[in-house]
């Protein structure tokens, strides 16, 4: 240690010891101190705002270093909504396994399950043989998925900022499209619907007129939320220039989905690697060249109209047939009907295999119990979701369950960027990025 | 094979125990192809409670894909490029004055995808000329998934890198490969950044610890957490449940197909 420089060494009595020379440091000079510290003009200071916090979309914590009104360093807290979803899927079979995903990102839970059954229908080598049916209803479930999703990101965003009404109009939209689940899948959330080989069930009677319903209010609807901010001046003051983020940003950090193509890029999975039989669909992919919030705003607004225009074309699309693939020792014997308490067993099959047919009980039996093998190996299985690249690593070790399944989740990924994007600006801008990165922590933490 | 050899559950060395020589009519198997990673035996998960079913006798390997000739081929529906990629990746390592084969432990192509299983000391100049080769260019890294195998002698835990070229429109593979006695792999945070939080998040779960990452801490779990959870080795915890007066066992204690 060096004595000659130390701060009120003078001051200190000292003495030596056989260890050497020791200062022994007591009153007095401790005031000096406070008094310099709070006479600086130095106003670090280290906030922590979440994990409940109404601003941080979820339990999501930030700490800020924050320089008066300037945000110098800012870091994130992510692990609150940790539920190990991925280990319990290791102890169920592979079928169970949808009723897990589509809890991860609840926000689009048709996304996590089509990217999770892509992944376990190519370990299985079947990805060719489901039915053209049920890619069309994948499609058209996830385009209504996205629209719900981007709806609450404008909702909650605007929220954030203060504009109260935007949130209003958003969850009222997206009630709508809940309405369209429910009436399909028997379910407003987590709803399990798409299933390795195809979906749990068809469309009821009904759905595809609320479909063509709901386009029409939309159509009506989406214009609203042009009128209300896209030329407003305050949303665009908060907006414009905030969350910056270039191409090499996006890319070293691995930013997807709105976030990158608001840097100009136009990447979306749907176009590069088709899945589903998304070549077959007329749209455009969304893009902005600001590298800003409301860049990415502009894109979610627009990549509403475009799913709009996908769902219409599903609907010309549909064509009479099964939604499940034929090999029976995939696919649930039972067809599955929409009873008043939720989605269960038809009673025509009830009938059968309590009835007439032993073999049909015993096979339906052991498919439910025990389900279905999946050959050794590895795959990689990624879809466009609303936040950016879904992606599932699938391993199967042969066995009735999976032997590891990761999620690739998009909102983990472009939280990373929260930092590069927040440091440097005012306080309240970091509210403003956060929205427009649009993380949702069941995804996040899965 | 015996008996004698089911009966004690034991095969002699260099014998495939779930091939049957002697049999006429099996469907094909996959033979000796591929990496054996552990060896099943009975039906159930859990082996309490007496088995009258007689599947506690069955034995089965568990084979992953192996190593993959020329021509290595292309993803279904696509213009074949893995044998692009893998001839330029090599050529771009002997431009650095690295044998690509002591780079490259294998190539795998199993269902329309290809894997570079790499060597971990070299991961990192790997990476960076798949990134940075302007025929490779790969600039999109999606993150690791790491993969615990406890069967798999001395490489029980693997490290899965899928990396995304948007100029070419390509998707390849990397999996390392660490042994759990020495859980160490070098990080690829200064390559991808983004590999930064998938990094902490594979440490947190699996206990690989990536050299040279700039924080490697818990990322999900709470920072005096102890143990790494989605370690094979790592119960899944739970508690029985009563139902109807019959106790119910947690999950991973529970009889079940496997």
């Amino acid at each position: 240690m060096s004595t000659s420089q130390a701060p009120h060494a003078s001051q200190a009595e000292e003495r030596e010891t056989t260890e050497g020379k020791v200062y022994t440091v007591t009153g007095g000079d401790w005031d000096e101190v406070a008094q310099a510290a709070a006479q600086a003009d130095d106003e670090r200071i280290i906030v922590n705002m979440g994990p409940q916090h109404p601003s941080t979309h979820g339990v999501l914590r930030l700490i800020l270093e924050i320089d008066g009104e300037t945000v110098t360093e800012a870091r994130c807290g992510i692990g609150y909504l940790h539920t190990g979803i991925e280990k319990n899927l290791e102890y169920r079979t592979w079928t169970q396994g949808t009723t897990f995903v589509t809890r991860m990102d609840y926000l689009t839970p048709f996304f996590n399950e089509t990217a999770y059954c892509m992944a376990v229908e190519k370990l299985l080598g079947i990805q060719d043989d489901v039915p053209d049916r049920a890619n069309v209803i994948r499609v058209l479930m996830m385009e209504l998925n996205r629209i719900s999703s981007h709806l609450v990101a404008l909702a909650t965003g605007g929220m954030e900022l203060g504009a109260t009404t935007i949130m209003i109009y958003g969850f009222r939209d997206r009630e709508l499209v809940l309405d369209l689940y429910e009436l399909i899948t028997g379910l407003r959330m987590n709803h399990a619907y798409i299933r390795p080989g195809g979906l749990a069930q068809d469309l009821p009677p009904g759905a595809v007129d609320a479909v063509r319903a709901f386009v029409k209010t939309m159509r009506k609807n989406l214009p609203e939320y042009d009128a209300l901010a896209t030329g407003n001046p305050i949303f665009k003051a908060r907006l414009k220039d905030v969350g910056h983020l270039d191409l090499a940003g996006c890319m070293a950090l691995g930013a997807t989905g709105p976030v990158l193509r608001s840097a100009g890029l136009p990447h979306d999975l749907r176009k590069s690697d088709p899945y589903c039989g998304y070549e077959n669909y007329d749209f455009e992919v969304a893009t902005a060249d600001s590298c800003d919030s409301y860049g990415r705003f502009l894109i979610r607004l627009e990549e509403m109209r475009q799913s709009l225009r996908i769902v219409e074309q599903c609907l010309d699309r549909l064509e009479p047939g099964p939604v499940m693939v034929g090999d029976k020792k995939i696919a649930w014997p039972a067809q599955l009907a929409l009873g008043p308490d939720g989605l269960g067993n038809s009673l025509d099959h009830i009938k059968k295999i309590m009835g007439t047919s032993m073999e049909a009980l015993i096979h339906h039996f052991k498919l439910v119990t025990e389900g279905f093998r999946v050959p050794p190996g590895q795959t990689y299985a990624a879809v466009e979701s609303p936040k950016g690249e879904l992606g599932v690593h699938a391993v199967s070790d042969g066995g009735t369950r999976p032997y590891r399944v990761h999620f690739r989740d998009p909102s983990f990924t472009n939280l990373q960027a929260m930092a590069a994007m927040c440091e440097g600006g005012q306080v309240a801008d970091v509210i403003v990025a956060v929205a427009s990165l649009d993380p949702v922590m069941g995804g996040v933490d899965r | 094979m015996s008996d004698k050899n089911h009966a004690n559950g034991a095969a002699p060395d260099g014998v495939n125990p779930d091939q049957d020589l002697n049999a006429q009519n099996l469907p094909g198997q996959r033979g000796d192809h591929g990496e054996v990673i552990g060896v099943r035996r009975g039906m159930f998960g859990a082996d309490s409670g007496g088995d009258t079913s007689g599947y506690g006798r069955l034995v089965r390997t568990v084979r992953l894909p192996g190593a993959s000739s020329r021509p290595y081929g292309g993803p279904p529906g696509r213009e074949p490029y893995f044998d692009e990629v893998a001839d330029e990746l090599e050529g771009a390592l002997e431009e650095q004055d690295l044998l690509p084969e002591n780079a490259i432990e294998k190539t795998v192509v199993d269902r329309g995808d290809l894997t570079f299983h790499i060597a971990r000391e070299h991961l990192v100049r790997v990476a960076r000329t798949l990134r940075d080769d302007p025929a490779l260019r790969f600039e999109l890294c999606t993150g690791v998934s790491a993969v615990h195998f406890p069967g798999d002698k001395g490489r029980e835990l693997h490290a899965v890198y899928h990396l995304r070229s948007i100029t070419h429109n390509r998707l390849v593979r990397l999996e390392v490969t660490a042994p759990d006695s020495d859980p160490h792999i070098p990080s690829l945070v200064e390559v991808y950044p983004t590999n930064d939080w998938h990094e902490r998040e594979a440490y947190d779960f699996f206990g690989l610890i990536f050299d040279g990452h700039p924080a490697l801490t818990r990322i999900m779990m709470p920072d005096d957490w102890q143990g790494f959870p989605q370690r094979k080795d790592y119960p899944l915890g739970g508690i029985p449940v009563e139902y109807k007066g019959a106790q119910i066992p947690a999950p991973d204690q529970r009889r079940s197909y496997h």
